[in-house]
């Protein structure tokens, strides 16, 4: 035992101590900060309440999106930074088939219909946005070295982002609402919770689980979690790498649709770089999970949801910093940076990050 | 793959092999050397260094080099620019000399230089000095290897199957070389080895590794004649038809 | 039965893939805000121009891949890809009349869909002439492709020196206006375009030229080889001085407008020099680069502004501070992500970037950095009362600034720490087991960068007079990291001829700023996937190196 700990303190360099002065001293002022916050009490419990389902609206929406990012990850070991422009181009589509319904007054007769109609036409471009990325930009590419398809996914990202600017504008476009949506259900104790928000929370674990079933039990989903696994062994085992790289690209872009749509109907509005901030979000909480793991996306996506819409009440308001909801990106940042350095296994993840020989 | 037990003295200016079946933990016993791996327990010394916990480049400068069994050039660098990298530990030019190009830099540039050349000529690639190396052919990129770990001014040199992938003369020549690494320039030699043959010739001392244990251990004649080599080498088999 | 089979394979298929992007190429408004600019007076716009590159593109590519390559197949598979792509085109049209495309395309307008895309024929007899023009496109494309190779090299070159002139006026008309006698220019140039003959002329002379060259010049590049090497040292050393002379006067010889462009082109020169030592030499893909950038631009106006610490000391003491926290930062954010490899590095950096943006810009920290509205009144340089104001003077600031780290760059690149950054960049585990200290070497890696980077914000600063947190967004670090790529990795005049190609060229083509990014884009993928090595790559001294010895050393 002796030896053991012996050893552990020799192998310890400057940076690490440096790198933990640095965690101790942001988790102490985390810490203090909640504290402060909380015997501060500005917020009352239902404040908190809402605080919470907005998180958990918000964070399953980045768990749709994240499990793009991890899926593909899983096969082909690479982040696929255009997944925000699939991301955003089906909902900015459907935006035209929704205005239409709204125009039309169809929207207002049959609402659930047109819903459906606008998912299926934003999943479909998303989908197919995706397929045509992996076609076009990576397959090519597969052998090449690492930074190189990570640069084509930035290119392939600006392409996207500027051809639909190109082709839909550059303003903001007012998403048309739902009316089934407004209003809020009264639980006990004045607790409320939105009717949108709960929508977003059923819909998004309603794909989500469909998703997941599709990937553990049919055989294409097996040979999907078989090429993530070892390429080569799946490949000897007759499973066709390019088309199960194919699916993966099609399953994350049906996700990737059906969260622009929940996206879209929150903040009531797309424009062409909508899908920046959501994709960096999403891909954090990729990684907050644990990549290449699709329950840690989802965990991931929910918890990063939550501290978004918690954090910066919790975390700051005790510090009295002006405006900390201006703070709720950086603080994703931070969690993206924190995990990375920390645990870049993720919370459910295998060590990917730091590779040895 | 784990290495276990293992209890292994190699003496100045001997060629030691070290051989086992695929799987043995040869690698892997290289890797903890020079400080790829840590090990679990245990000592390693060099002289009178412990190695143990050390990073692979402190291990470098105290004097062990490697060359890896798939061969790992820079394969966008030159010949000489690799042999120059080896070199990196022993060179002294700090930063702001180098950006003012101060006399002692060029001196050391040139003697550098030199050097390199030398190392390059010495394993027979003077000529292509400035050809990448990954447009050299696949012997040429083995001495490269080589003549690279020799830059790092290494006490013991340790080789990771230097041989793989070549045929019977090429291995021949290999033989010769390595035999003249340890005649010419002194360097004490380890050898990792999984060709029981290629070793016999050259080595003064042979240890067997078998599952991360050593089996035996001893002249390449001794190691010939030891049955639990000759079981672990040729299996059960074999074994039973010469008791 | 086998050469339909080959229409549909080659002329068919690329010609729908052809239809497609100019179906697309139009509705994003490419081709209509195009047309505002002559490339030659009166006959060609650009737009028009680059509608008829893209089918003659379409059309080479069907030819080329057509094989077996027999002359009758290759004109047929042409002539089908020319027809097939008008047909998307005069679909698009069709439907355009029919439906109002508008409300879904913004840049669907009618002058788009019923003149120019109809080469400003109207009505149905313009949807004939689009498909008399893809037909002819296709069979002169596929005549075209059957001739002897130097001759399409001849013309291939002189129709796109002809074509960048006319684009270039902008960058030509100054040159030749304050330069050179007024009937040069009124020879080649109207007020909007080239005329006919200045085209002529320049497509006359290109061709001239490449048919002189390929016939003297291997004579020539043997008798420059042959001359002694003290002989080339001092030719050499002619050359730079007359380049560095051209440099130095170019300012005051080009006018007010090339000043404002070169400098801007400077300063991602100066900020690409920098990231190149991280990312060309070091192999560490920095996407948090901008962060540096404002640490230099913010230390320069916190220093010198009357605004927030009102210290305002001069802009030459604001230097060695702004440079000191660059790298500082680049030091301490570097610690953190030492044990990243590739992409995470990338991820983690980008984090700390916006990090630092959003920090910049929160109301919290506004009484310490201005917020979102910035600091404004940043001192000017000044020496002896000459002060660097306008373009013309700060780009001496700028080549200053360029020439010192082209020279740190230059030394570093070639001795022990760039060879362990190149190391590093190959194999981080080899470059360690060689006796190279990973941690000292990335943090210098980090810190150099980061230096060059907070000195280009210096003199951003002090040009632009008041700075904003938009200023520094990743796309800045984007930019950079594009431009070091395209112009090719961890090569010095790469960087130059890249920041020229991406920054310099879409200044000069207001038009073209509309689709920056989205050439930006296009341009990183198509370069990766074709020319990964980028336009000017490191190692193009040694590939010749390289050629010499196998020569003399056969095998």
């Amino acid at each position: 035992m002796q030896t053991k700990f012996q050893r552990w303190k020799e192998s310890i360099t400057a940076t690490d101590i440096v790198m933990w002065v640095i965690g101790f001293a942001l988790l102490v002022l985390i810490i203090f900060g909640s504290i402060l916050t909380l015997r501060a009490g500005r917020y009352t419990p239902v404040q908190w309440f809402d605080f919470v389902i907005y998180g958990l609206a918000q964070g399953s929406i980045y768990a749709l999106v994240a499990m793009g990012y991890t899926l593909v990850y899983g096969v082909l070991r690479m982040i696929n930074f255009a997944h925000s422009e699939v991301f955003m181009s089906g909902p900015f589509t459907a935006y035209y088939v929704a205005a239409y319904f709204y125009r039309s007054s169809l929207l207002e007769s049959h609402p659930v219909i047109c819903l459906i109609i606008v998912f299926i036409v934003s999943m479909s471009i998303s989908t197919l946005i995706a397929f045509l990325l992996e076609r076009i930009a990576y397959r090519p590419l597969r052998n090449a070295p690492r930074l190189i398809p990570l640069i084509t996914a930035i290119g392939a990202s600006f392409t996207l982002m500027y051809l639909f600017r190109g082709l839909y504008g550059t303003g903001f476009q007012a998403y048309p609402v739902w009316k089934i949506f407004d209003g809020k259900w009264a639980l006990f104790q004045g607790l409320e919770i939105g009717k949108m928000q709960l929508f977003v929370i059923f819909a998004a674990a309603l794909v989500m689980i469909a998703l997941y079933m599709f990937i553990q039990r049919t055989r294409i989903g097996k040979a999907v979690r078989s090429v993530s696994e070892d390429k080569e062994a799946a490949s000897l085992m007759g499973v066709d790498i390019d088309k199960t790289i194919s699916i993966t690209f099609i399953i994350g872009g049906a996700a990737a649709g059906a969260a622009g749509v929940l996206y879209a109907l929150v903040f009531k509005q797309v424009f062409f770089m909508m899908g920046f901030i959501p994709g960096i979000k999403a891909f954090t909480a990729a990684v907050l999970g644990g990549i290449g793991n699709i329950p840690g996306a989802m965990l991931g996506g929910l918890l990063l949801g939550l501290l978004e819409s918690i954090g910066p009440a919790l975390f700051l308001d005790g510090y009295n910093v002006v405006a900390p909801y201006q703070l709720k990106d950086a603080i994703a940042f931070l969690v993206l940076v924190l995990v990375l350095i920390f645990r870049p296994t993720g919370l459910l993840g295998e060590r990917l990050a730091v590779k040895k020989a | 793959m784990a290495v276990d037990g293992l209890d292994i003295e190699i003496e100045e200016k001997t060629i030691h092999s070290v051989i086992g079946p695929n799987g043995a933990g040869k690698t892997t016993f290289f890797n903890c050397i020079t400080g790829f791996y840590k090990p679990e327990a245990g000592e390693i010394f060099l002289e009178n260094h412990s190695l143990v916990g050390l990073m692979p480049d402190r291990i470098v400068r105290l004097g062990i080099a490697r060359t890896y069994q798939n061969i790992r050039l820079f394969p966008d660098l030159t010949a000489i620019e690799n042999v120059l990298v080896g070199m990196h530990a022993h060179l002294k030019s700090s930063y702001l000399g180098i950006i003012l190009n101060t006399p002692f830099v060029k001196r050391e540039e040139q003697e550098a230089e030199d050097e390199a050349n030398r190392l390059l000529k010495f394993v027979n690639l003077e000529t292509k000095a400035n050809m990448l190396s990954k447009h050299l052919p696949y012997g040429d990129q083995r001495r490269l290897e080589i003549a690279r770990a020799l830059a790092t001014r290494p006490k013991l040199l340790c080789l990771d199957e230097p041989t793989a992938g070549m045929n019977s003369g090429e291995t021949q020549a290999m033989c010769d070389f390595i035999q003249s690494l340890r005649d010419d320039l002194g360097i004490t030699i380890m050898l990792i080895e999984h060709q029981m043959r290629v070793v016999m010739g050259i080595s003064e001392i042979i240890t067997v590794l078998d599952y991360g244990k050593k089996l035996a251990e001893g002249t390449p004649d001794e190691i010939k004649r030891n049955p639990k080599v000759i079981e672990a080498y040729l299996g059960q088999g074999s074994a039973a038809q010469s008791h | 039965m086998e050469q339909i089979r080959a229409i549909w394979r080659y002329g068919i298929k690329v010609g729908i893939i052809g239809g497609i992007v100019l179906v697309l190429m139009a509705l994003i408004g490419m081709i209509e805000v195009f047309t505002q600019r002559q490339v030659i007076a009166d006959i060609i716009s650009m737009g028009h121009a680059l509608y008829l590159a893209a089918g003659l593109f379409i059309c080479y590519m069907a030819a080329k891949r057509t094989t077996p390559a027999k002359p009758l197949w290759i004109i047929s598979n042409s002539i089908f890809a020319g027809l097939t792509t008008a047909f998307f085109l005069v679909l698009l049209i069709i439907l355009g009349r029919n439906v109002n495309l508008r409300m879904m395309f913004i840049n669907a307008s009618d002058l788009l869909l019923n003149n120019l895309l109809t080469f400003g024929v109207e009505g149905n007899s313009g949807i004939l002439l689009l498909l008399y023009v893809g037909m002819f496109t296709g069979l002169i494309t596929g005549c075209f492709y059957l001739l002897p190779k130097i001759v399409r090299t001849v013309i291939l070159w002189s129709l796109a020196g002809s074509a960048f002139a006319g684009v270039l006026q902008e960058l030509i008309r100054p040159i030749l206006t304050n330069n050179f006698p007024d009937a040069i220019s009124e020879w080649l140039l109207t007020s909007d375009g080239l005329t006919m003959r200045g085209a002529l002329s320049i497509f006359i002379f290109i061709a001239l030229a490449i048919i002189s060259w390929s016939i003297k010049g291997a004579g020539i590049k043997q008798g420059w080889q042959g001359l002694p090497k003290k002989q080339q040292s001092t030719w050499r050393t002619i050359g730079t001085i007359i380049l560095l002379a051209i440099i130095l006067v170019a300012p005051w010889r080009l006018g007010l407008f090339m000043s404002e462009v070169m400098t801007i082109v400077g300063l991602y020169v100066l900020l690409g020099l920098g990231l190149n030592i991280v990312v060309g030499y070091a192999g560490l893909l920095d996407l948090g680069y901008v962060a540096f950038f404002a640490i230099g631009a913010y230390v320069t106006a916190l220093i010198t502004s009357p605004e927030i610490m009102n210290l305002n000391w001069s802009l030459w003491a604001a230097i060695p501070f702004a440079i000191f926290f660059g790298i500082l930062a680049g030091v301490l954010l570097g610690v953190p992500v030492l044990k990243m490899r590739g992409d995470y590095l990338a991820i983690a950096t980008m984090g700390f970037g916006e990090i630092i943006r959003l920090l910049v810009l929160s109301d919290a920290l506004r009484p310490f950095l201005g917020g979102s509205q910035g600091i404004g009144k940043i001192a000017k340089a000044q020496v002896l009362g000459f002060v660097f104001k306008g373009p013309q003077e700060i780009y001496y600031l700028i080549i200053a600034g360029c020439i010192l780290v082209i020279f740190v760059s230059w030394r570093l690149k070639d001795s022990r720490i760039g060879r362990a950054w190149k190391a590093m960049r190959e194999d981080e585990d080899v470059a360690q087991a060689m006796g190279i200290n990973l941690v000292s070497n990335k943090l210098l890696a980090f810190g150099t960068g980061a230096g060059f980077a907070a000195l280009s914000g210096v003199i951003f600063g002090s040009k632009i007079g008041s700075i904003y947190p938009h200023s520094f967004n990743i796309m800045v670090s984007i930019n950079i990291v594009c431009l070091i790529i395209f112009g090719g990795i961890g090569s010095i005049p790469g960087v130059i001829v890249g920041a020229a190609a991406l920054i310099g060229l879409p200044e000069l083509l207001r038009e073209f700023a509309e689709y920056r990014f989205l050439v930006y884009g296009i341009a990183l993928v198509v370069m990766m996937l074709i020319r990964p090595e980028g336009l000017w790559p490191e190692e193009a001294h040694k590939r010749e190196l390289h050629k010499g010895n196998a020569k003399e050393a056969p095998g």
